[in-house]
């Protein structure tokens, strides 16, 4: 099990929580209930819990499965599949960890991860006195959509 | 003090993650040898007939091979680290959970089907390899040759299916084994206790017949009797 401590700073979806739909997080994502539908976390972390089970396609940077995936999973930098996991599926990834006892039907297909492009620095702007600030907030839940 | 005896337990009991090893968690770094669990006898074994397997496919990348013993860290890694796609299939598990002790039910038309739907469930020709390890050597008669067909047709023309038999012996208990790949030429072979054995007979001959739908069949005899069989498609 995921220690609590670990789980700071990300989206939990507790074990008693039932979802079908889309859900797209840009924050890391614990799902310790049932998923049914798709998971995209780009550039960031799903972990899958003990009591997890997820029948989905699955898109994030990295995945760690403690419990059940029923599905095609993308991870861009690692997946690891941890002792009593199971995943039936197909796998993209740069790296994989599988522990023994992890039960796993599908394939593997090892992609290069691309290292990604420096973004453009941006060329300095005078800033206006009456600048709005961002709203930190916005869009950084994890949204279960019907 | 604590740190000190934190890894003295670590290496009394064996690593259990990346981050007891202290290496980095990725594929390339796996540890070489596999953590046996209690009563699980580790042994590194030469293998001509895996050396032949992956010979076969010198100089050629991006190969479907599918691997029957269960997904292992070092056969994942090593059959990926060429160029290759691996495919995994849990057999001996579904084999089991199938079917049980129950050896009648092996013949049985309607749960050989419903066994090879579970467990071999690919398009015809799909894979340039078969590992199939140990896996056959538990079935009996009619539900071995059914799966011979089926891994016959799986594979593409040209090519291979490894396969393993302890002994040419009518036994009623086989050991059961686990193979890890470590390099071209060596397994390592984790031994799991026993099954029942098959009432098929597997000296040459026996697997001549076997595999008499391929285009030719190679065998290699090793140490404790062991078979390690080519047949290509």
């Amino acid at each position: 099990m995921e220690p609590e401590s670990s789980r700071g700073g990300s989206a939990t979806i507790g074990k008693a929580v039932k979802i079908a739909g889309q859900i797209f997080s840009r924050e890391d994502l614990y799902v310790d209930g049932d998923v049914e539908g798709t998971i995209e976390l780009m550039d960031h972390k799903l972990t899958i819990g003990p009591n997890g089970k997820v029948h989905a396609g699955v898109k994030a940077r990295e995945v760690v499965a403690l419990g059940a995936i029923q599905g095609n999973v993308e991870a861009s930098e690692r997946i690891e599949i941890r002792k009593d996991a199971k995943l039936v599926g197909d796998i993209k990834t740069a790296r994989i960890v599988i522990e023994d006892g992890a039960y796993f039907k599908g394939s593997i297909d090892i992609v290069k991860s691309e290292p990604k492009a420096a973004p453009n620095q941006p060329r300095p702007q005078p800033v206006s006195a009456a600048a709005v600030p961002v709203n930190a907030a916005a869009g950084n839940v994890a949204d279960a959509k019907r | 003090m604590s740190l000190l005896s934190e890894r003295l337990k670590i290496f009394l009991r064996g690593p259990r993650s990346s981050a007891d090893t202290g290496l980095p968690a990725n594929g390339g770094a796996a540890p070489k040898l596999a953590r046996p669990a209690a009563g699980e006898v580790p042994e590194t074994r030469s293998s001509r007939g895996l050396d032949q397997f992956f010979g076969s496919f010198r100089g050629q990348a991006g190969l479907s091979i599918l691997d029957l013993g269960g997904a292992f860290q070092e056969n994942i890694n090593f059959i990926t680290s060429l160029g290759h796609k691996f495919y995994s299939e849990d057999f001996l598990r579904i084999f089991q959970e199938t079917f049980g002790e129950d050896i009648a039910d092996q013949s049985n038309p309607g749960r050989i089907d419903y066994f090879l739907r579970r467990s071999l469930e690919y398009p015809d020709e799909q894979f340039d390899g078969v590992l199939a390890w140990d896996a056959l050597e538990y079935m009996e008669p009619a539900l071995l040759a059914a799966t011979a067909d089926r891994l016959r047709r799986i594979l593409k023309p040209k090519g291979y299916l490894l396969s393993i038999f302890h002994s040419a012996e009518r036994k009623r208990m086989v050991p059961c084994y686990s193979f890890r790949i470590q390099d071209l030429r060596t397994l390592q072979v984790i031994r799991h206790g026993e099954r029942t054995a098959s009432q098929q007979l597997f000296n040459n001959r026996g697997l001549e017949k076997l595999f008499h739908k391929f285009e030719s069949v190679k065998f290699f005899l090793a140490r404790d009797s062991l078979r390690e069989v080519i047949a290509r498609k």
